[in-house]
């Protein structure tokens, strides 16, 4: 057998590995295959993060089509719910997860001093369970009955009884999106607290390292919730179990409450990694240390926490009883206060500064403003009362994008750009990279900031037709959508180009920029770190 | 009953006659290769939006902006709510990016600033956790006043129970027995753009709910399938629809009028073609309703007695087969393949009488097909059974009657 | 607050094995192919067992079969990978912590799936089966939807008695479930004994006290099947019989398939140790094992407790 053969080669000895070590990458595609590199899975996580970005954002472009006018007019209903599930399950699992597990390998291993991730093998699993996964999710679109179309949040009975039976691929899909969730948390946390350089505290730690740390234990707690529920309805779907069936003395709300348990963390586990970027980008570029350090920590870890008590603020007029409601209210207002304390030191920080306004800083700064309207939304979407007028309206789809695309998605090319130097060895086009930061700002806010009004005014979401009343801004939102999604393509080209050449980097390119991966050449070597630098 | 024009699935070249002749033989095709056909299609996207701009029907539109203060002392409340909590977010909006913005121009390096090196400030960081905090309790104290008012729902004066289907909503006043269905109404060709829209597009149904002003209301709220959501924006009420459980709201209408609303949870294909309308009348106006609905009602048991003819109820049963059954097994009988069976020369509509009847009355379990049996009166029930085969070529010239369904209905399951 | 400090202490002490100018004290293996073994084995696996539940005659549906082979495979060779490597010294004490904070955050994954199914045990028991029976705000749920349902738990009748016959009786828990319990926790306490043995280096009492937990954790297996036999034929408790059985089935189940894997695991451990693999300073691999032996342990008692007796 060819794997005795391979492991007895492989056998090793500690020549051999010190050979290896002071080796470059291996040729060929086994390269990115076998690799246990940090960097080369970096890699990996975030081409598969982009290539799943546009894959979303081309589903994102036929809603906005069929929602430019009133009347049905390039897609069917039942094709629309599955681009509006689709559009939202290769969102959050394929392109904004994978980015950041993509900026975590890359960045972390050099942010604290290690020699690379913790568990190296077990990191290029979590990667490549993910394109199978998404082939499977994918393949659904072609079945029998069609894809998903219950939406990304799949509330039974919509998502057992009556769900299409491509639904058992999805729910097997979701089972491997997990594992991979959790192996690759379970190695930044290993990475995080055992493989820090001597002399790097635990409050010394970048804040990108602190974020994810926290992130990493939200996506432990969370996603076996979610394996959990989706076990379940595979057995309601099956196996004539009746969870989500009050006839057999279940219930359907039972099914959005382990949804939310898990669903309102893994919004956190979208935007904590955000506010880690953000926190290195800011105090770069305004040339002045990051104001409040300890408090940013303490605000990160509170929201974290408070994120296992807000859930059913998702589920305001599913009838919880009064007392749940009331609850669910206060401690979902509560979350405005670390978020608020986050933002005033963001400002704080560029406040006497000495700003410059690169790439990175723009994006981080229409991270700043952008993300505080989806908090400031959040913060009414809170109110009980007033959410029954907002729940499941276009406000909330303002509101969700507004904290995701310019809240996640800028801070992931904000931080792409910040960065860039440091993976190609090349500065990117600058004037290029304000081109597309102007272009993405001004796409969002036309496609989304309409979605305010239409929302308040009465447009309720997942709808492939609507009442004229609406009409004219949805029009604007279309527009918008198509100048932001083909913006993204300008990004392609700059980061190609930025990968073929470009002025070559420095170690730091960065006046303002401090820590341990600015310390390293540009482009970073394939291994770096092999000793542990000391950090006073 | 010819103004219920349920919306049909066509698929979706023929919607769009311009862009994708087909011919009618072709149709099938594309029906049976649908998805596929789809994903292809979607790649002249951007093309295609641009001839519908510039061929666009102009519509009529309003510019709404804001939330409806609504016709109720809750809608007010809630507004009032919205309003406050805005206008807080605008006014701290302001002093962040207006301090940001202040800094963005003064504090960068090309006018010659200088970094300051203060990064920490225990004072200012208690004071921006503290006074948030106090803002918070002062949004809550509104809040939790307006919400334990949206929960008191003793004391009514009319009951009625709202079921959602899959996809139209039933209104049953307990007390009044009164019972009916509401169905959407804009035309197919309307949705297809093949005709003008009209003002109340996608808002229009034939039974709208009747109810009186000045009385409180209480909606009983369940479902028959999936979860729905029963909205009316002016009432600032929005309740979940959940099956096997009664979800309670309430209101109480201020003045005359006609109110609209969506279905606001998604419920599967037609979730955006199921709209609430109420009608809010005064008192006097809703007691005579209710004694016509009472009147009429009478009437309808007395016709299932009526010995009725082949065409008589292929007539009839083909208005309640596009109310009731065409969004699924589509107005061709062709259904839509993997979701939806086809009828069409299917062996239940052909061949299997009995089984063609019980599965109408009682639903198949485990899938889309409701119960029947409880939702129409024999005569409809009879009369779309008897188009169903007799339609599409499904020529079995087979009868089924009132009395028959009756005794179907008699013997159960 | 610690700081966690390697290249001191660490690395100097394992600089006696190292070549001269490797300063390298944490293996970072090369490349490996056993990742993407495992990760298509894992998409045969889910894929063919998609097909199989939905269309049963598709012969896609061996790839399944095929799938769990090249699993079971990918596990021989990953961990082959692993062992060598651990016995050829390749090993420090960081990475040791490594596999202890892994094994630790995996279980503690574990926890939170069996979180979701105890969840939903307490919600229906608590909240779901009393509404349907009016409780709270839900008098009307009563009235107009289940006027006969009851509220009682283990909920015999359920509210749709048309779509799901409630079981005829229940699983007496002062019996099998009594037995396995005190099965269980045997297992853990001669688990515990052979890791003494283990550290004081008496390896025939390590094999024995470990052989033995494997027969505890066997005996407990057959039980439960004889359990869930019993409940199928003579009880009418099955996965159809309503919330009661579901809730029965999928924590008992999940319990059941985790205690089949950490016998696997055991015995392994088993075999390893009969291959003279381990010393007393050095077996992260069978605490790992151990770990997740009491781990199952643990929650087979909060099963007993609020499965079978309250």
């Amino acid at each position: 057998m060819s794997d005795i053969a391979q492991s007895t080669s492989q056998s090793p000895s500690k020549s051999d590995q010190s050979g290896h070590d002071h080796h470059g990458p291996a040729k060929g595609i086994t390269r990115w295959i076998y690799t246990t590199n940090h960097k080369d899975i970096g890699t990996l996580y975030l081409w598969f993060s982009f290539i799943m970005f546009l894959t979303g954002g081309c589903m994102a472009l036929v809603i906005r089509s069929e929602l430019f006018q009133p009347g049905l007019q390039l897609v069917q209903p039942e094709f629309f719910n599955q681009m509006t599930t689709m559009h939202g399950l290769i969102m959050v699992f394929g392109a904004v997860m994978p980015a950041f597990v993509g900026l975590a390998n890359w960045m972390i291993p050099m942010m604290v001093g290690a020699p690379d991730m913790a568990l190296p093998r077990m990191n290029n699993l979590s990667f490549w369970i993910l394109p199978f996964a998404f082939a499977m999710l994918l393949s659904t679109l072609l079945m029998e009955g069609g894809g998903p179309n219950f939406g990304w949040t799949f509330y039974a009975p919509l998502s057992t009884t009556y769900a299409p039976p491509s639904v058992t691929f999805f729910i097997f899909s979701v089972h491997m999106m997990g594992i991979s969730s959790i192996m690759g948390a379970i190695n930044v946390i290993a990475t995080i607290l055992n493989m820090r350089a001597p002399g790097m505290t635990l409050m010394k730690m970048p804040l990108f390292v602190w974020t994810w740390l926290i992130t990493a234990f939200l996506l432990i707690a969370v996603m076996p919730v979610l394996a959990g529920v989706i076990t379940m309805m595979l057995m309601d779907i099956h196996f004539g179990t009746s969870f989500f069936d009050a006839g057999g003395g279940g219930d359907p709300v039972l099914f959005q409450h382990l949804f939310w348990f898990f669903g309102h963390p893994e919004v956190y586990i979208m935007i904590l990694p955000a506010f880690g970027i953000i926190s290195h980008i800011v105090p770069a570029f305004s040339r002045k240390r990051l104001f409040g350090y300890a408090s940013m920590v303490y605000a990160t870890a509170s929201i974290a926490l408070l994120s296992f008590i807000v859930w059913a603020h998702h589920m305001f007029t599913v009838g919880l009883p009064l007392a749940g409601e009331l609850f669910f209210m206060y401690s979902t207002m509560l979350i405005a206060v670390p978020t608020g304390v986050k933002v005033f030191n963001w400002v704080s920080t560029m406040f006497r500064g000495a700003m410059t306004f690169e790439t990175p800083m723009l994006f981080a700064i229409g991270f700043i403003v952008l993300f505080t309207i989806g908090g400031f939304s959040g913060l009414m979407l809170a109110i009980s009362p007033a959410d029954f007028q907002y729940h499941d309206t276009y406000f909330v789809v303002a509101h969700f994008h507004y904290v995701l695309v310019p809240g996640a998605v800028f801070s992931i090319i904000a931080g792409a750009y910040y960065w860039l130097p440091k993976w190609t060895g090349h500065m990117y086009d600058e004037c290029l990279g304000k081109w597309h930061f102007w272009l993405s700002m001004i796409g969002v806010n036309l496609t989304f900031f309409p979605m305010h009004f239409i929302g308040l005014a009465g447009m309720p979401r997942r709808i492939p037709d609507y009442a004229l009343q609406f009409a004219d801004f949805n029009m604007i939102a279309s527009i918008g959508g198509f100048l932001f999604g083909f913006s993204q393509l300008l990004f392609l080209y700059i980061v190609i180009k930025c990968i073929r050449g470009g002025k070559q980097a420095e170690a730091n390119p960065w006046e303002g920029a401090e820590g341990l991966e600015w310390e390293v050449p540009s482009p970073a070597p394939y291994h770096t770190f092999s000793t542990p630098p000391e950090v006073k | 009953m010819d103004t219920v024009c349920k919306r049909t699935q066509k698929p979706c070249a023929a919607s769009m006659p311009r862009s994708f002749p087909v011919s009618e033989d072709k149709r099938f095709l594309l029906l049976a290769g649908d998805q596929k056909a789809q994903l292809f299609a979607l790649l002249l996207l951007p093309l295609l939006m641009l001839a519908q701009l510039l061929a666009a029907p102009k519509a009529q539109a309003d510019w709404e902006l804001n939330m409806p203060v609504g016709v109720t002392e809750i809608s007010a409340s809630v507004y009032n709510l919205h309003m406050t909590i805005f206008w807080i977010c605008v006014v701290i909006g302001l002093i962040v990016f207006g301090v940001m913005f202040w800094s963005i121009l003064h504090h960068r390096k090309s006018r010659g600033a200088k970094a300051a090196s203060f990064h920490e400030s225990t004072f200012v960081e208690i004071l921006w956790t503290v006074i948030p905090l106090l803002i918070l309790v002062g949004m809550a104290i509104p809040a939790t006043a307006t919400l334990r008012q949206m929960y008191d729902t003793s004391e009514s004066e009319v009951d009625i129970q709202i079921t959602g289907y899959q996809w139209k909503w039933r209104y049953q006043y307990l007390n009044e027995e009164i019972d009916f269905f509401s169905n959407l109404t804009t035309p197919k060709e309307q949705i297809n753009n093949q005709a003008e829209k009209t003002e109340n597009y996608l808002l229009e149904v034939d039974n709208p709910l009747l109810v009186p002003v000045g009385q409180k209301i209480r909606f009983l709220l369940t479902s028959n399938d999936v979860i729905h959501s029963w909205w009316v924006p002016d009432f600032a009420v929005k309740k979940d629809a959940i099956p096997g459980f009664i979800n309670e709201a309430w209101t109480k209408i201020d003045k005359p009028g006609i109110y609209r609303g969506q279905c606001a949870e998604l419920c599967g294909k037609d979730h955006g073609f199921m709209p609430i309308v109420v009608k809010a009348v005064p008192p006097e106006e809703y007691q005579n309703w209710v004694a016509e609905q009472q009147a009429a009602k009478a009437a309808k048991t007395a016709s299932a007695a009526k010995e009725w003819t082949l065409e008589e109820l292929v007539a009839k049963g083909e208005q309640v087969y596009n109310t009731a059954c065409a969004a699924c097994h589509q107005p061709n009988g062709m259904g839509i393949p993997g979701a939806f069976p086809a009828l069409k020369d299917s062996p239940l509509a052909t061949k299997d009488k009995e089984g063609h009847i019980r599965i109408v009355l009682f639903g198949k379990a485990g899938t889309a097909m409701a119960a029947y049996g409880s939702q129409f009166d024999p005569v409809d029930l009879a009369a779309v059974i008897t188009y169903e085969r007799n339609a599409w070529g499904n020529n079995t010239g087979e009868m089924v009657t009132p009395q028959d369904i009756q005794q179907h209905l008699k013997a159960g399951q | 607050m610690a700081t966690v400090s390697h290249s001191s202490d660490a690395h100097d002490s394992h600089d006696a094995n190292h070549n001269s100018g490797d300063h390298q004290s944490y293996y970072v293996p090369h490349q490996s192919h056993w990742p993407i073994v495992a990760a298509s084995g894992l998409f045969l696996l889910m894929f063919g067992t998609g097909q199989m539940i939905n269309h049963p005659d598709s012969p896609l549906r061996w790839l399944s079969v095929v799938g769990a082979l090249i699993i079971i495979w990918m596990f021989f060779g990953w961990f082959r990978n692993v062992i060598e490597e651990s016995m050829g010294g390749l090993y420090d004490e960081q990475m040791d912590r490594s596999f202890r904070w892994g094994m630790g955050w995996f279980i503690f994954s574990e926890v939170m799936f069996f979180a979701a199914f105890f969840g939903a045990l307490f919600y229906v028991r608590q909240l779901a089966v009393p509404w349907l029976a009016g409780d709270g705000s839900n008098a009307m749920t009563h009235e107009l939807l289940w006027p006969d349902f009851v509220a009682q738990w283990p909920l015999m009748t359920p509210p749709d008695t048309s779509a799901y016959s409630g079981p005829q009786q229940i699983i007496d828990p002062w019996h099998l479930p009594l037995i396995n319990t005190v099965l269980l926790v045997t297992s853990s306490v001669t688990l515990t004994f052979a890791h003494h043995a283990l550290r004081a280096n008496k390896r025939g009492a390590l094999a024995s006290w470990l052989a033995l937990t494997l027969l505890l954790g066997a005996a407990f297996l057959v039980i439960q099947a004889e359990e869930y036999v019993e409940a199928y034929t003579k009880l009418g408790l099955t996965l159809e019989s309503g919330i009661y059985g579901g809730t029965f089935f999928i924590l008992t189940g999940f319990h059941g398939l985790h205690v089949t894997m950490g016998s696997i695991i055991l015995l392994v451990m088993l075999l390893r140790i009969l291959k003279g693999h381990f010393t007393p300073q050095q077996h992260f691999g069978f605490e790992a094992a151990a770990w997740y032996w009491h781990f199952v342990d643990v929650v087979w008692l909060g099963l007993f407790l609020f499965v079978y007796v309250f």
